[in-house]
């Protein structure tokens, strides 16, 4: 099965933007995460494992206990790739300026 | 002239929904027509060097425009918009979708919906683009429309050409 790993499958899902809301902050570990959310600790460690195969989280280990803090870098190319988005409707909108005037002025001539 | 129109482009991640505002120094029934009629609609839609190329388009509620976005290299990629809503001169509401040849849609797709209004000889388009998915709109950009990037390059070129001679 292809399972899809990247910042847009990251985010997809609101129980996992919570959790790249929380660890913006700081970084936390697996437990204290948890602890903010009604759903069982199972369910945030399998949260926090597809944020880390995404790339978007990473482990770090303090002494005995695992922190997972956000990958700053990968939540830069989730705005990268909406601004290509952006800069397709600007260079349309830039055509349909050149087309109105143009229009415009044929008018005028007639 | 053109520096004082309005362009707004705001996305809200959680709602799957990107707002587009933008003004054109035109009256509305010219800028309606530009965004309804598929001869006028094929001139700017694609962002250059693609090619809008539209083989059939019905405006009317119920009606379909199947189009494709055309490669420098000549490379077609199918397009279907299904027309939902139709207030004339002020809103229109479609269905946007990838297809294959043969006019089926590859779901999901996008819902947009256009507001038109106009003050003073300038007319304000309203746009709000709402997708299923994350991943759809992700694929817009893959298919080939990487071209604001190059028209970057363009602009940076001619820029550092121009500074170079100064």
């Amino acid at each position: 099965m292809d399972i899809r790993r990247d910042v847009f499958q990251a985010i997809a899902d609101p129980t996992r933007r919570a959790i790249i809301t929380l660890i913006a902050l700081q970084a936390m570990t697996p437990n204290a995460i948890a602890e903010h959310f009604d759903t069982t600790r199972q369910a945030v460690s399998k949260h926090l494992r597809i944020l880390t195969e995404c790339e978007l989280v990473k482990q770090e280990t303090k002494g005995r206990e695992i922190y997972y803090q956000l990958e700053i870098d990968k939540m830069k190319e989730i705005d990268q790739w909406l601004e290509q988005f952006r800069k397709i409707w600007e260079t349309r909108f830039n055509q349909l300026d050149d087309l109105l005037s143009t229009i415009k002025k044929q008018k005028n001539e007639k | 002239m053109k520096n004082n129109l309005l362009f707004d482009f705001i996305v809200d991640k959680r709602a799957k929904t990107v707002t587009v505002n933008r003004e054109f120094a035109a009256e509305l029934p010219l800028v309606w027509d530009a965004y309804t009629k598929q001869e006028l609609l094929d001139q700017w839609w694609a962002p250059k060097p693609w090619e809008s190329r539209t083989k059939f388009m019905d405006f009317r509620v119920g009606g379909r425009r199947f189009y494709a976005m055309v490669s420098p290299e000549g490379d077609e990629r199918w397009l279907i918009q299904k027309y939902t809503s139709i207030t004339p001169k002020t809103n229109f509401k479609l269905f946007n979708a990838f297809a294959d040849k043969d006019e089926n849609p590859e779901l999901p797709g996008s819902v947009l919906d256009l507001n038109f209004s106009e003050q003073d000889g300038t007319t304000k388009v309203n746009i709000s683009i709402y997708n299923e998915s994350l991943e759809r709109l992700e694929k817009m950009i893959e298919t080939g429309f990487t071209e604001g990037t190059k028209l970057q390059l363009d602009n940076l070129e001619a820029l550092l050409a121009r500074l170079s001679k100064s």
